[in-house]
C-alpha cells in the first residue's frame, strides 16, 4: 500500500514543473496539478507501472468564490485486476487538484484517459461551468438543455420562471436568491 | 328513486343511468404509473398483495398514457421531466383525472425552498383532482385517495352538462 507522500514523491521526480505542490495534510491529502500539463500527468499517472491508477472514482468540482478560482478534484484508485486476492492489500489511492480561474474556467479533459470522466466532467460542467477542452460531447446532463447558469455556483440566482413554470417560491424578489 | 337517495353525498341526484354509467367507471380506473422517485416504491406496494388495489379494479397499471384515465404522479418532478408530463397528460383520453402523490407533487416538499430543478408541485404542471400528503405516504393514504376520487366520479353526471348547455342556449 503506497502512501500519498510516497506518490507524489514518485510524481515529483518525474513532473517537477506540472506539480505545483503535495497538499498532504488534512483527511484528504492531494497533489495539486497545473492546469496545462494535466493530461500529460494523468496519463502518467495511469500508464506508470509503480502507479496504474486504473479507475477513476469521482470527479469534484469547488467553488472557491472568496478567491475567485474554480477547482476539480479528481479521486483516483488503483485497482489490481489483475490480482483479485489482493485487493484488500494492493490498492493505493490519491487525488489530484487542479485550479483555474473563475472568470474563465478551462480545464483539459482526461475522458480518453479515463472513460468514467465522460460523465462526471458533464456534470461538473452543467453544475459548475468548468469547460473541459476536448470533451467529445460536453453539454449538460442533469439540468434541462436551455437551463440559464450553473446552480451550484455560490452566486446562483434562481430564475423566476421556466418556460411559464415559476421556478422559485420567492415571488417577491425581482432577484431570487436562495 | 327513492332507493339513490342517501346513498351518496348530501344533495346528489344522480338519473340511474349516470348512476350506471359512474359505477362502470369508478369501478375500474385505470392507473397509469408516473413513478419517479421515492412514492413509486409505496404505489407498487399498493400495486402488491398486503394493499391490494386490485379489489378497487384498479389494478391494471397501463403503460401505455393512451389507454389509463388515471395519472398517479408519484415522486419528485424535475424541470426537464416537466415538458414529457404535460406530453404524456396530453396524450391520455378524457375523461381523465390526476392524482399528485406525495410531498414534492403536492407542493415541492423537501425541496421548496433550495430545490433549483424542482417544480414546486406539480399542479403547475397539469391540473390535479386529488392532493395526497406524505412523504412519502402510507399505501393505506393512497387507497383513501382512489376511494375519494371514486366518490368524485360517482358525482359526475351528463345531466348536469344538458342543463348547462340548455341554460346557455336559452340566454343568448
Amino acid at each position: 500500500m503506497m502512501t500519498p507522500e510516497e506518490v507524489c514523491q514518485i510524481l515529483k521526480s518525474e513532473f517537477a514543473t506540472a506539480i505545483e505542490e503535495a497538499l498532504l495534510d488534512g483527511c484528504h491529502p492531494c497533489a495539486k496539478v497545473a492546469r496545462d500539463r494535466w493530461v500529460e500527468v494523468a496519463r502518467f499517472l495511469r500508464d506508470d507501472s509503480r502507479l496504474r491508477f486504473n479507475l477513476l472514482r469521482s470527479v469534484a468540482a469547488i467553488d472557491m468564490l472568496a478567491e475567485d478560482r474554480l477547482a476539480c478534484v479528481y479521486d483516483l484508485m488503483h485497482i489490481p485486476t489483475d490480482d483479485p486476492t489482493a485487493m484488500t492489500t494492493a490498492t493505493r489511492t490519491l487525488a489530484v487538484r487542479v485550479e483555474v480561474d473563475r472568470n474563465a474556467p478551462t480545464i483539459p479533459s482526461v475522458s480518453q484517459v479515463w472513460p468514467a470522466a465522460n460523465w462526471h466532467e458533464r456534470e461538473a460542467f452543467d453544475l459548475m461551468g468548468i469547460v473541459f477542452d476536448g470533451h467529445p460531447d460536453l453539454r449538460r446532463i442533469l439540468c434541462c438543455d436551455d437551463w440559464v447558469g450553473f446552480p451550484l455556483r455560490k452566486d446562483y440566482e434562481f430564475p423566476v420562471e421556466y418556460h411559464g413554470i415559476p421556478a422559485t417560491t420567492e415571488f417577491e424578489l425581482t432577484n431570487p436568491r436562495h | 328513486m327513492s332507493w339513490i337517495e342517501n346513498r351518496f353525498e348530501e344533495g346528489l341526484i344522480v338519473t340511474s343511468l349516470d348512476w350506471a354509467i359512474n359505477w362502470g367507471r369508478s369501478s375500474s380506473i385505470w392507473p397509469m404509473t408516473f413513478g419517479l422517485a421515492c412514492c413509486a416504491i409505496e404505489m407498487m406496494a399498493v400495486g402488491a398483495s398486503r394493499f391490494d388495489i386490485d379489489r378497487f379494479g384498479a389494478g391494471a397499471f397501463r403503460a401505455s398514457p393512451r389507454q389509463c384515465d388515471l395519472m398517479i404522479v408519484a415522486g419528485t418532478v424535475t424541470y426537464k421531466m416537466a415538458s414529457r408530463l404535460k406530453r404524456l397528460y396530453n396524450q391520455m383520453p378524457e375523461p381523465k383525472y390526476v392524482m399528485a402523490m406525495g410531498a414534492c407533487t403536492v407542493g415541492g416538499g423537501p425541496y421548496f425552498k433550495h430545490g433549483y430543478h424542482v417544480v414546486k408541485g406539480v399542479d403547475l404542471v397539469v391540473p390535479v383532482d386529488i392532493y395526497i400528503p406524505g412523504c412519502p405516504p402510507r399505501p393505506e393514504a393512497l387507497l383513501e385517495a382512489l376511494m375519494r376520487l371514486q366518490d368524485k366520479i360517482r358525482s359526475q353526471t351528463r345531466k348536469k352538462d344538458l342543463l348547462t348547455k340548455a341554460k346557455e342556449v336559452a340566454l343568448r
